[in-house]
């Protein structure tokens, strides 16, 4: 995808048996949204870690979603309750580190609804161009460089 | 164990404003049992802080982390004497005993707490910790059906209950269970209600912090004598 650094980069943590399968269907629908989105698949959103999400947007993504199964249909019973909380307290430390919480937000759907998917990914994109780039973004990328690291 | 909980990234912001390059420092024992200042936690206050430096321009400024594992011990700092080196300040995720040891073996460096040490403790549930010992120094938990009255009682009464008590919980607190319930529920699961009929004479605090800090000295264990021993 080419980007002059004017449209936000969004990362996907998609759960490989609803979020992932789902995106798979919206291309296979050939349905059409933003491809601002990229997406990472885990095994299960259960897996994802603050530490994780916090080091997307210190690398200079604009948002972060974490999408995994409705609730009560998660492959590993109860990682998608799990990760919904960790993404309550990372959004809180976004709070606290003056990013704000809107940039990071959980999806609950299945690996039917492809196109919920696109839905959600141009919902979050064009919130994301209101909200405007992250001010962690360096200047001459379209972010995901490392940061502050020797 | 010994409960903490981390402060707030602001409150961490403002406490290493004036220094150019920080360590954060974790702790491997406790803290990182009740999720306050393990390694994980450790990732997480070193990008938050640097992406709240960024955040108010001061990119130049140098986060970084690392854990060792155990703070409250001389013995475990051995690793962190070079690796100090080109840092202004250590931003101590250990306990307060943790944060005061790093400072006695780092005397001219700045250390910062990173956490509010809470209390010695244990894991009531997933995700909640709760008081167990006030270290009064002269313990008597053989007496209560080993519930502290000192540590779970809010008005720390040793001939309990005080009347406020109603089904089970504390009037200070109706969430908090009354510890005298519990006493007599242990008592009476011991076959020993009699024992509470008992007047509990009254505490002995000349072995409690009030007189100052407190030591434990084992002379059949010293190696050292007294005149070179660490004051």
């Amino acid at each position: 995808m080419e980007n002059n650094g004017s449209e936000p980069v969004i990362l996907a943590f998609c759960c490989h048996y609803c979020a992932y399968a789902a995106a798979d269907l919206a291309g296979s629908l050939r349905l059409s949204y933003p491809p601002n989105v990229r997406v990472l698949r885990v095994p299960c959103t259960g897996k994802v870690e603050i530490t994780q999400i916090l080091r997307a947007f210190e690398w200079g993504v604009d948002g972060v979603i974490v999408a995994g199964c409705l609730e009560g249909g998660c492959h590993f019973v109860e990682g998608n309750l799990r990760a919904r909380k960790r993404v309550e307290r990372a959004r809180q430390l976004l709070d606290e580190i003056g990013l704000g919480r809107d940039r990071l937000e959980m999806f609950n759907l299945s690996s039917a609804e492809g196109p919920r998917f696109a839905e959600i990914v141009r919902d979050v994109t064009e919130r994301l161009r209101r909200l405007g780039p992250s001010p962690l973004r360096r200047e001459s990328s379209a972010g995901c460089q490392p940061v502050n690291k020797e | 164990m010994i409960v903490a909980n981390r402060k707030d990234i602001r409150e961490l912001r403002a406490m290493i404003k004036p220094y150019q390059r920080v360590l954060i420092v974790g702790c491997g024992t406790c803290v990182t049992v009740c999720l306050a200042g393990g390694e994980r936690e450790a990732a997480i206050i070193g990008s938050s802080l640097r992406m709240a430096l960024r955040l108010a321009g001061k990119s130049d400024r140098r986060i970084d982390e690392c854990t060792v594992e155990r703070q409250c011990d001389h013995a475990f700092f051995d690793p962190l004497t070079q690796q100090v080196e080109g840092y202004d300040a250590i931003l101590s995720l250990g306990c307060g005993v943790g944060v005061q040891e790093l400072a006695e073996r780092f005397p001219t460096m700045a250390i910062l707490p990173g956490l509010n040490t809470q209390f010695m403790g244990t894991l009531e549930e997933q995700g909640v910790w709760g008081e167990r010992c006030v270290g009064c120094g002269n313990c008597r938990l053989g007496e209560f059906g080993t519930v502290c009255p000192i540590a779970r009682c809010a008005k720390r009464l040793f001939n309990g209950p005080c009347g406020g008590s109603k089904n089970g919980r504390c009037e200070v607190n109706r969430e908090m269970p009354c510890a005298w319930q519990l006493i007599y529920d242990r008592m009476k699961a011991l076959g020993q209600l009699d024992r509470l009929t008992e007047i509990a004479p009254i505490m002995d605090w000349s072995r409690g912090i009030d007189g100052g800090p407190r030591r434990v000295i084992r002379e059949d264990q010293r190696i050292a004598s007294p005149c070179c021993a660490r004051s």
